[in-house]
């Protein structure tokens, strides 16, 4: 394609550039070696930034239920806790919801609403005792053992124990088979 | 006047170089045949993504990244802000559009065979791009934050958490933390609106450039072979001989088509309207359903309709295996045929992908893995299967819708359709065959043994021995009959009360 812009190809033209000049190639070697200092100080921020979430990866921790006597004795019930790793921006998803199960006195069993399967929320059903998950119709029995369906596990449980009247649970972490509570 | 027109026109040149610039790209030359119809889908998927960050950025001049905000500026734009909704509208359909058009392109360059030598990268930054333009679908959706939306990451994360070693680490990144909140929301935020779309631009430009220095794909002759030696001998001989600038000669379709496109889009966003937000993001609401956006429905359905333990396959085995054939394909097939009519297996793997992603989505739809949640307190059993019971039947029938059967099982067709539809259900089962499924379980049916009395088991299944057709009898044991000669003694009935016993055991 014809140009009409004399100067178009002669931009192009140099003289023959002599590549093995050592005193360049000293600034060369020099300039990339700063550059390659200044980049590792400028990303090793940027990468810890992005996966602190790892190292900050907190661990459980012992979250209060409330009263013990807020959950009959051979009954689940649901209960609602606040993520103790929360933070103003997290508005309702720092409410936990779990199943609290209580076997007798002091015993108890706290199962994740997460379903092991993909994490959906499981949904008890008092008269069948069953909990069934909404997505891809999982099952579990009362005692959160898989009854149906394409979880390869039961329930995710909770550690729990009881201080002073209080139902305290380890939690903090999203359960997943990597995690499993 | 014109003269100084001419002037200004001829200083920008000089300095600017339009022409060249021109020549190299909107008037680059193209094969004459491919002013096609079948060749405006790359164009409209480019409008999509086009129409998309149009929108998107004033989208983002409302919209908040905070789980605790998030929900409200999505309402504020659906209802205060003026024609935040229409935005919203065409953000979302465009998304939806750009995903099917994008198959479309894709579908059109494989039957075209124009993935072929020498185009072997256009293709796998094309396939870089399907990539990016799912991840842009998948993050936009979680930009929704409600209820699906947290669900949806939820599942993300218990997919990542299935993979091994990195598994953990893998899902603390995802979400930034160690449970779905605001971090997650914001990592997903910088995803959609800088990191991928930043990809797909940088993407685009490899794309485009590939597209103007290896030219368009030619239409395809049957029985003409692409080989390494010759072809780009042949393509400069057919640019020679029917060669036309691609504007404005080639680009008349293109440009109907996105004019429809771009009126399709609008019109479903004014008509239909914006997508959610649904029931706002709080984990102790339970009206959950967790279905993904559209172009992932086969993958959730997937996740149902697999067998169980085969996860692993699906979630990574089957992506890598599918993703890597998808890459090598123009290495694969490097040469030879490029026209579908001579490539059977080329046109069956299009059929069947589009019956299979059909078909599956149609199952993600209706969702007859899922129970019906409600379906036990608030569909009745229609009189007319319970009109002339027993009392011991009907007081069945009370057991079954308050045991919940109904979220698995329909009975006329309403109710869950996990399990059997059991409208006539003795017809195929026998008393004693459904005291055991009843109590036992099995075939993907938890076992009931422990939550039900005998009492309660023995009227159930006299109900359910009830639901036959008037003219076709109810099913019976065979039992009686082949017994071997000689024994006289009678089999035990099965009354509850001996079969929970035998259930415990
Ligand atoms: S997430 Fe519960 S069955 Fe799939």
């Amino acid at each position: 394609m014809a140009s009409d812009d004399p100067h178009e190809d002669s931009a192009h033209e140099m003289p023959k550039y002599d590549y093995s000049a050592t005193r360049r190639d000293f600034m060369l070697k020099l300039g990339i070696g700063i550059n390659a200092i200044a980049g590792a100080l400028v990303g090793i921020p940027i990468i810890g930034f992005f996966v602190s979430s790892i190292v900050k990866a907190n661990q459980p921790t012992w979250v209060s239920l409330g009263s013990i006597d807020q959950f009959p004795e051979n009954a689940t019930r649901m209960a609602v806790f606040l993520n103790p790793y929360r933070t103003q921006a997290d508005g309702a998803t720092a409410n936990v919801p779990c199943w609290v199960k209580r076997e007798n006195g002091e015993n108890f069993t706290v199962f994740a609403i997460n379903c092991a399967h993909l994490g959906c929320p499981v949904r008890w059903f008092e008269q069948s005792k069953l909990f069934l998950c909404p997505c891809h119709g999982g099952a579990y029995y009362e005692d959160g053992s898989r009854a149906a369906g394409p979880p390869p596990r039961g329930l995710f449980v909770y550690e729990n124990k009881v201080e002073k009247g209080e139902l305290n649970i380890k939690a903090g972490l999203l359960p997943t088979l990597a995690n499993p509570a | 006047m014109m003269s100084t027109l001419r002037t200004v026109a001829l200083w920008l040149e000089r300095r600017l170089h339009l022409t060249k610039l021109w020549n190299q790209t909107a008037g680059h030359p193209v094969p004459a045949s491919t002013g096609s119809w079948f060749y405006t889908f790359g164009s409209m998927t480019l409008t999509c993504f086009c129409i998309q960050i149009l929108t998107g950025i004033f989208l983002a001049m409302s919209y908040v990244p905070s789980a605790a905000e998030s929900y409200h500026s999505l309402e504020l734009l659906n209802y205060s802000i003026p024609l935040g909704w229409v935005l919203r509208g065409i953000h979302y359909w465009g998304s939806t559009c750009m995903v099917i058009v994008m198959m479309l392109h894709m579908t059109q360059v494989f039957l075209w065979g124009a993935y072929k030598y020498p185009r072997e990268l256009t293709w796998i930054s094309g396939c870089i791009l399907l990539f990016v333009t799912l991840g842009l679908a998948f993050s936009g959706q979680v930009m929704r934050f409600d209820t699906d939306a947290y669900w949806g990451v939820g599942i993300g994360a218990s997919v990542a958490g299935r993979i091994p070693i990195i598994g953990e680490a893998l899902v603390h990144i995802l979400l930034g933390g160690p449970i779905i909140g605001s971090d997650a929301l914001s990592r997903f935020f910088s995803l959609h609106v800088f990191i991928l779309p930043g990809a797909l631009l940088a993407f685009v430009s490899l794309h485009l450039r590939l597209v103007l220095g290896k030219g368009i794909n030619e239409q395809p002759k049957p029985g003409v072979l692409v080989k390494r030696e010759t072809y780009d001998k042949h393509y400069s001989e057919i640019i020679k001989r029917e060669g036309v600038p691609f504007v404005p000669a080639a680009i008349n379709k293109d440009i109907v088509a996105n004019g429809i496109l771009i009126l399709v889009i609008v019109g479903l966003a004014l008509f239909v309207g914006p997508n959610g937000p649904g029931t706002p993001a709080d984990p102790t609401i339970q009206i959950a359903d967790a279905k993904p956006d559209t172009p992932f429905l086969w993958l959730f359905a997937c996740a149902a309709l697999l067998p169980n333990g085969s996860e692993p396959w699906l979630f990574f085995v089957f992506p890598l295996v599918a993703s890597l054939l998808l890459f090598l394909l123009p290495f694969i097939t490097n040469e030879g045929e490029k026209h579908w009519r001579r490539r059977p297996v080329a046109v069956a793997i299009v059929i069947l992908s589009y019956l299979g992603i059909g078909l599956l989505t149609y199952e993600a739809i209706t969702g007859p893995w899922s129970p019906q949640m409600d379906a036990w307190s608030g569909l009745p059993i229609k009189a007319e299967y319970v009109k002339g019971r027993t009392p011991l039947e009907l007081q069945g029938a009370v057991v079954f819708q308050d045991m919940q059967c109904r979220n698995c099982h329909a009975i006329a067709g309403e109710g869950g359709h996990r399990g059997p539809d059991l409208t006539q259900v003795a017809t195929r089962m026998t008393n004693p065959q459904l005291v055991r499924q009843v109590i036992q379980g099995g075939g993907n049916m938890p076992a009931f043994g422990k939550n039900l009395s005998p009492e309660q088991t023995r009227a159930l299944v006299a109900y359910l021995c009830s639901l036959h057709p008037p003219n076709v009898p109810p099913a019976r044991e065979a039992v009686g009959v082949l017994k071997p000669i000689g024994e006289t003694q009678p089999t035990p009935s099965p009354t509850p009360g001996n079969v929970a016993v035998r259930g415990e055991k």
